[in-house]
């Protein structure tokens, strides 16, 4: 980063966060009017059948749900403004801290399933590039469409089955170190290997017909070399970009593979939120997925930057 | 478009045709309850086995084939038609049009999609539409955005400038003109989408959202049968495999339309 300018960056990073601002706003307006068009009222599924009026009544005062919409809205808008996400319905805990608990469980997992998906997913993608036309490519070709065509519960179920019902190898379910951990992050990584092998193989295809691989070759390097320093290197660039995309995809894998394997991260907590209809959770779930998203996609953008000196960010493309 | 990849679209369409003539066929009745045959592993009178209720799995597997293939179908229509009108507008119309549509579709894409499919399903009173409308409601985006792209190229070109100049319309440039134009990397779009919206209603139906039991939709089937894995595998593994090879089926197909496609598709 020289001359074209750490300050324009700097200003394109700024301008982000600045629209991330509003994005989430919005983001809480239209869960917020999701939640309310919602059959059932919480109430009642938090006293039970034998409740008399004057109890509903006083947890309705309680919970503000009373009151009318907008100033609904703007009581939560209050709460998040300090910080709050305001607490659960039915354990009373403080959603924050209740989200703070289970989030870094499911970035443990969705790493997991990267440090998984990634060399895989880029070894295949080398090997289909590399041997384009040959037996070996057609049969990865035919997994990698298989990969993404695999619902991602049956694998999880059917992983369950086989490692830890049949061979009794692994935990069938849990929150825990590595043995905990394994079926659920390779559940998760199938569909990223697939997607990942797909964009690296069309990618490093594309960067093997370029200028500058001709002319490392001219000078004599090996085509090993060649294979590792010139044209993967290039060919990174549009896998990060997956990657990054990709985060989402594990974010809302996570809610069907945590409910599976009892993992205990934020896609099973939101899960059992919306079972409960405990809208303060279900609310806090949807604006930390859709921010930890955001900013992830942001991210992706920036070390783009970084690493494709073609595409700079300018001032007045932005 | 080669025949091999067109052979891929003809299966699926087939098992739909197959599911629509069940009732029709010897098979058993999906929803029957049958107490004498609980959970008989796969044999001669029940093909893939029967479930705790003692249905005979093969043919609610049939029979299911025109829930889950027949919301994947419409989702994927009701997106592209939505998602083409919306992108066609932007592209067309610029300005003030254009910056409210691509806002809306980014704001739409800054939900991961299944999150807000969902959320939706959540929402709505449970059912094939609930399903639908989830479905659709977070796969116009990508419709939108490419044929936004695809109508702001077309539109420079000059056989746009000579119907303009020969005095038609912008209703008739938009539709007569530009629309042929466009048809059809959406039509491949929806190809490509069709792989996902068969998974994507899978997960809400084993998420206990969409499609409700006892109807045999696949996801919902394997979400009763999940508690039952243990003495009986065949109830989760026959419906899962019915999912993948729809799914895969449609994927290969998209992967022929894009090689007929000269645009990168995503």
């Amino acid at each position: 980063m020289s001359a074209c300018g750490g300050a324009t960056i700097r200003i394109y990073i700024l301008k982000r966060i600045l629209v991330l601002v509003p994005l989430l706003i919005s983001v809480t307006f239209v869960s917020f009017c999701l939640l309310k068009t919602l059959p059932g009222d919480p109430v009642y599924s938090m006293v039970g059948e034998r409740a008399t009026p004057e109890a509903i009544e006083s947890i309705r005062k309680e919970i503000g749900s009373d009151r009318d919409f907008m100033s609904q809205y703007a009581g939560y808008l209050g709460l998040l403004a300090g910080g709050n996400f305001g607490r659960s319905y039915y354990s009373n805990r403080d959603v924050l801290d209740d989200i703070a608990a289970k989030l870094p469980n499911t970035m443990k997992l969705a790493l997991a399933a990267m440090a998984i998906a990634i060399p895989c997913g880029l070894a295949a993608g080398m090997i289909m590039a590399y041997r384009r036309g040959s037996f070996i490519e057609r049969i990865a070709g035919m997994f990698t469409i298989g990969g993404v065509s695999l619902p991602v519960f049956w694998v999880g179920l059917m992983a369950m089955l086989v490692f830890s019902l049949e061979l009794r190898l692994l935990p069938p379910s849990g929150t825990g170190g590595f043995k905990f951990i394994a079926l659920p992050a390779l559940t998760l990584a199938v569909p990223a290997i697939s997607t990942l092998a797909r964009v690296a193989a069309a990618s490093i295809e594309e960067s093997m017909g370029l200028q500058f691989i001709r002319t490392a070759r001219a000078k004599g390097l090996s085509p090993l070399k060649i294979a590792i320093f010139h044209v993967t290197k290039n060919a990174l660039i549009p896998v990060v970009t997956i990657i990054g995309l990709e985060f989402g995809s594990y974010l809302s894998g996570a809610v069907v593979t945590e409910t599976i394997f009892g993992w205990d991260g934020i896609g099973r907590f939101a899960m059992q939120g919306i079972i409960m209809r405990d809208y303060p959770v279900i609310m806090g779930c949807i604006i930390t997925c859709t921010a930890v998203f955001v900013v992830v996609n942001m991210l992706t953008d920036i070390i783009y930057h970084y690493i494709d000196p073609r595409i700079r960010i300018h001032d007045g493309k932005g | 478009m080669t025949a091999k990849g067109k052979v891929y679209l003809y299966l699926v369409l087939f098992m739909f045709v197959l599911s629509l003539a069940a009732p029709f066929l010897p098979l058993h009745k999906p929803e029957t309850i049958d107490l004498d045959s609980l959970q008989k592993p796969p044999g001669f009178a029940h093909p893939f086995g029967t479930d705790h209720k003692g249905r005979d799995i093969f043919s609610r597997v049939i029979y299911g084939a025109k829930i889950s293939i027949g919301i994947a179908l419409t989702a994927a229509a009701a997106a592209c038609i939505i998602g083409s009108l919306a992108g066609l507008a932007a592209g067309y119309c610029g300005g003030m049009t254009d910056s409210v549509i691509t806002a809306v579709v980014d704001f739409t894409m800054s939900f991961p999609a299944l999150l807000l499919a969902i959320a939706i399903s959540v929402v709505l009173p449970p059912g094939i539409h609930s399903a639908m409308i989830a479905l659709s409601a977070t796969g116009w985006t990508s419709f939108a955005r490419l044929m936004r792209g695809k109508v702001l190229t077309v539109r420079g070109l000059s056989f746009v400038d000579a119907a303009r100049a020969a005095g038609c319309s912008d209703a008739r440039v938009l539709f007569i003109h530009i629309l042929p134009n466009c048809l059809r990397v959406a039509f491949v779009m929806m190809g490509i989408k069709l792989g996902g919206f068969i998974l994507a209603e899978a997960t809400l139906g084993f998420l206990g959202l969409g499609v409700q039991p006892p109807a045999p939709s696949w996801g919902a089937m394997i979400s009763s049968s999940r508690a039952y894995i243990l003495t009986a595998p065949w109830t989760v593994f026959f419906p899962g495999l019915m999912i993948t090879a729809t799914a895969f089926c449609f994927n290969l197909y998209a992967e022929k339309l894009k090689e007929t496609c000269d645009n990168r598709m995503p």
